[in-house]
């Protein structure tokens, strides 16, 4: 089982989607630099969190347009298993491998806290060891994490069970108060129609060993791991 | 050639920057103000003389790049011949 991380300029979180990879799953783990075309035989693609192009423009407009994003294009169309974190769903939605797209926090200010979500879709290949309709608690940090779409294509999501993650109270009712940015019904992760691409805003990177207080995203790259080892 | 394109959340998109930035005014004073809807301007020289095929490539340039046409829309005018 290989991982491949892409790093574009900006990005800030690769090290520790290559550090979870490889030192606590002890998988195969490559960085993925965004000039490069080559996914060097990855099995799954990371796209990680952080400010890619400096988040100029619009978040995540500019990443799409590097030469690994055709290669990843390609590599999802094929069935690939792509994760974006945070900034790395950004450019899915810019790169239009997932669709709606982010617009600044309601508050109007950048958000870094912990959330909680219901996982309700655990068939995609990063969701598959949470039990559907369980709750996990993982951190936010980002300023435009306003999901918003079209109203037939949040349909579209609602009907096809797309909606991966929803932000929710603790106890997991899905309410506005546990929206932390406004996002359109509380969508925190989607996936594409065939449910090998997902995209979120919280960040399992942050909490994937218990010295971080928290280890529940752990699972994400675990159910990677048992996805696509038995397939 | 200088071009302008005007980039802007689509009608029916909830704009929070918008929405702020009419408050603050509101609080200023300025009680008239009933809708404010924030946007971005490119100011874009190109070279060459043809001010409809300037206007025409201003036109793939926002929707390429310049605009997210899921929730945005934009003008493009050609301010300028040179």
């Amino acid at each position: 089982m290989k991982f491949g991380i892409v790093v574009f300029p900006g990005s800030n979180c690769d090290e520790d989607c290559h550090h979870i990879a490889k030192d606590l799953l002890g998988c195969q783990a490559d960085f993925i630099w965004h000039h490069d075309r080559d996914l060097k035989g990855a099995d799954a693609v990371i796209l990680p969190g952080g400010f890619a192009y400096g988040d100029y423009l619009r978040a995540g407009a500019l990443a799409r347009f590097s030469p690994v994003m055709e290669s990843v294009a390609d590599f999802a169309k094929k069935g690939g298993a792509v994760l974006g974190i945070c900034n790395g769903f950004q450019v899915l939605l810019e790169a239009g491998l997932l669709p709606g797209a982010m617009q600044i926090n309601r508050g109007l200010r950048y958000v870094c806290r912990d959330v909680h979500m219901k996982v309700e879709n655990d068939a995609t290949p990063f969701t598959s060891l949470y039990p559907k309709g369980s709750l996990v608690t993982m951190p936010i940090g980002h300023m435009e994490g306003n999901y918003t779409a079209p109203p037939d294509v949040l349909e579209a999501l609602e009907r096809g069970g797309r909606v991966v993650f929803r932000y929710c109270e603790p106890d997991g009712r899905v309410t506005d108060s546990a929206n932390p940015n406004g996002s359109a019904r509380n969508i925190a992760g989607i996936c594409n129609r065939d449910g090998n691409v997902v995209g979120l805003m919280p960040h399992p990177d942050r909490c994937s060993e218990a010295l971080l207080g928290n280890a529940m995203g752990i699972r994400m790259f675990e159910s990677a791991v048992a996805a696509l080892a038995t397939r | 050639m200088k071009v302008e394109v005007r980039v802007y959340p689509k009608q029916g998109v909830l704009d929070p920057q918008g929405k702020a930035i009419a408050s603050a005014l509101g609080r200023l004073g300025h009680g008239a103000v009933q809708d404010v809807r924030a946007g971005k301007v490119f100011f874009i020289e190109v070279a060459g003389s043809d001010p409809r095929a300037a206007e025409a490539d201003a036109k793939r340039m926002a929707e390429e790049l310049l605009a997210n046409t899921v929730i945005e829309g934009f003008d493009v005018r050609v301010v300028s011949g040179s």
